[in-house]
């Protein structure tokens, strides 16, 4: 897997929101590569910058009060920190697409969704006819699993259920076909047998079209379900990042470990959940220490000092925690595995 | 068993569909389509189903907070469907309900205490002193401090307004506690909090829950027996082991494989249906679930299947099993 190119890499991005309290850094300083063709998931609970460090990438951070305060994301050898908007919406959906959470409030409520999907691909290819942009989104509706769809396309938003929205939703963002796919929450607002539908179909489209898919989600469910490697976030670092095959059987980080124990199972009854102690922090309001130390069972007085680094555990395990310190891979094989 | 604490008998809640200036009736939306349960002294009923399934119109009929269309609702020996609303103010004292949002549900211009006081004023009971010390001891007892009486409900996280709504449905002592997608709204690790907090409380007060929720797993965890409700209507109905273990009806089934699980090595066999929910003013004939169905039949689009016992404590809506499959 380690052979895969990176296709999109955040560097030691930092997203800060200015507000009359001072600067609150939403995400700070995080680095993560989504490589191509994979599905990475981005999991954590409210606030902890997730959707944050997806809007930084697509450059829709509201500003202000947000900005981009320092870091890098690449993809390929451009930095779209640097980018002209001309030039960031060009890279907007050619190369990277973003579905949102709910799809109703995504689509305009007064345009077909033919007007819309045809707008979409028009925007990017000047060069196309109408019947050409036409055929391309009868296409990308078929690909999505929607029936009938030259007859979707006089159809407005309001008449299609909320899962048909969502594919319709996935097929505009990938009439460009993009290399990398962000969806944020996607199923959040869907049903259980709805949003079983909509994963397997980005499951399926991700190896059919090798469009690489950045998963944010709170669902540790969905995470195992549709992801390869995961990044858990909290208090706008990032906490934990494996394989999701490692962070479920192996956690390390204390709180992955109560996250993950937190979760009712379905498939057998727990006699007590595990909780963790605590409320999640609001941005900006830890400074000083571990941002997890004050609900943290196995937090000591260095916790309360110095924020652990992110350490590597193993050849694609990280963690930060000072408990994983000792076990970080030396220099010499950490090189290694990075050439 | 003695008893049950609530029995719910053929209740059905019909809304008009209005059209045209004269706004004359063309049309119901059967939001709840006779369904029948009972729940038992000390435990705790789930009712699970998807958005527009008529689980959260259940609860709201079950305090009167929605007139029922037909139907009968008997609490404690006592009918709450034919009495007037002054008798139904004073049966709510022992009904309680707590809601999903908990922000939505507080008075932003009131402090915690003039809010957790208002459910004893309402019922006139105890004198103002009694009163205070009543809500500090209630503040403890889910998890906050007497402290927190004198804030606004903005001044606190979403677990702890949760919390708030909690106490304040326990101020009257109730029997019955009525709970609406309680920790939907929550992160996972305060709806742990949360779940178990409502497990204690149940221990210690004696309390009876009906759990209403969409999450399958927080179903499992916190229920006796679960109801799966589908288009209006109860579909299978059992203690939580065996629905989970040994789902009946084809939309449980379903509904339970697809849920994710966090496990990356969970295999299952995956039953995906297809479609998506049918409008309820225009429900399916038959049996409503044989539009996206499996396993469907001749019969099932034309025969509404009965909700009958198959096993001791198992009912289900099916024409697969018992006396249905015999017609």
């Amino acid at each position: 897997m380690s052979e895969r190119k990176a296709i999109l890499q955040v560097k030691g991005l930092r997203t800060s929101f200015f507000t009359d309290d001072g600067e609150i850094p939403a995400v700070d300083n995080i680095n993560f590569a989504v490589h191509e063709g994979e599905v990475l998931g981005i999991v954590g609970e409210s606030g902890c910058g997730k959707s944050v460090t997806s809007l930084s990438i697509m450059g829709l951070v509201p500003s202000p009060p947000g900005k981009i305060t320092g870091g890098e994301i690449l993809f390929g050898d451009k930095d779209l920190t640097k980018l002209s908007d001309k030039e960031m919406r060009k890279v907007r959906g050619n190369d990277v697409a973003m579905i949102f959470q709910e799809p109703m409030t995504s689509l305009n409520p007064l345009f077909t969704i033919g007007n819309q999907l045809m707008e979409a691909i028009l925007i990017h290819k000047k060069d196309w006819s109408k019947k050409q942009a036409k055929e391309r989104a009868i296409e990308m509706l078929t690909l999505v699993g929607l029936p009938r769809a030259t007859e979707l396309l006089k159809d407005y938003p309001h008449q299609l259920s909320g899962g048909m929205r969502q594919r319709v939703m996935i097929a505009m963002a990938l009439v460009c076909d993009p290399k990398v796919l962000i969806a944020d929450e996607p199923t959040t607002a869907l049903d259980v047998t709805i949003q079983a539908q909509i994963l397997q179909l980005m499951k399926d489209l991700n190896e059919r079209l090798n469009t690489a898919v950045l998963l944010i989600t709170h669902d540790l469910g969905v995470v195992a379900e549709t992801c390869e490697r995961v990044v858990v976030m909290y208090a706008g670092q990032i906490v934990e990042e494996g394989p999701v095959q490692t962070i479920f059987k192996d956690p390390q980080h204390p709180y992955t470990k109560g996250l993950l124990q937190s979760v009712p199972d379905m498939r057998f009854k727990k006699q007590r959940l595990y909780s963790i102690p605590g409320n999640v922090p609001k941005p900006g309001s830890v400074r000083t220490g571990c941002r997890f130390a004050a609900r943290c069972e196995f937090a000591f007085d260095r916790c309360l000092t110095e924020n652990p680094d992110l350490y590597q555990t193993s050849s694609v395990h990280k963690t930060r925690c000072f408990l994983y310190k000792n076990q970080e891979v030396s220099d010499h094989v950490r090189t290694l595995v990075e050439s | 068993m003695s008893e049950p604490l609530l029995k719910v008998e053929g209740l059905k809640k019909y809304f008009p569909i209005r059209q045209g200036v004269l706004g004359r009736v063309t049309g119901h939306v059967k939001a709840v389509d006779d369904v029948s349960f009972h729940v038992n002294k000390g435990e705790t009923l789930g009712i699970v189903g998807e958005s527009g399934c008529g689980k959260s119109t259940t609860g709201r009929m079950l305090m009167r907070l929605l007139e029922p269309s037909e139907g009968k609702v008997t609490f404690d020996g006592k009918e709450l469907t034919d009495i007037s609303n002054d008798e139904m103010r004073k049966a709510r004292r022992e009904i309680q309900m707590v809601f999903q949002d908990p922000y939505a549900s507080l008075n932003p211009r009131h402090t915690i205490e003039k809010i957790l006081e208002e459910p004893l004023i309402v019922h006139g009971l105890g004198d103002a002193k009694s009163r205070k010390k009543k809500v500090h001891e209630l503040l403890e007892i889910v998890g906050l401090s007497s402290y927190h009486a004198k804030r606004y409900p903005h001044q606190f996280s979403g677990g702890q307004r949760q919390r708030i709504g909690i106490a304040r449905a326990l101020m009257t002592n109730p029997k019955l506690i009525i709970a609406d997608e309680p920790v939907s709204a929550l992160d996972v690790s305060i709806q742990a909090q949360v779940l178990n907090l409502m497990q204690d409380l149940q221990k210690e007060l004696k309390l009876t829950y009906i759990f209403i929720a969409h999450d399958l797993g927080v179903v499992r965890h916190i229920s006796d027996r679960v109801g799966v409700m589908y288009l209006g209507k109860m579909v299978e109905l059992a203690e939580s082991e065996m629905l989970y273990e040994k789902p009946l009806h084809p939309y449980t089934q379903a509904l339970l494989s697809a849920v994710p699980v966090p496990d990356p090595n969970f295999v299952r066999e995956q039953l995906l249906i297809k479609g998506d929910i049918p409008s309820p003013s225009n429900p399916p004939s038959g049996c409503t679930f044989h539009t996206r169905c499996p396993f469907k039949m001749d019969v099932c689009t034309k025969i509404v299947p009965k909700f009958e016992e198959v096993e001791p404590g198992h009912s289900v809506a099916c024409h697969l099993y018992g006396e249905n499959a015999q017609q």
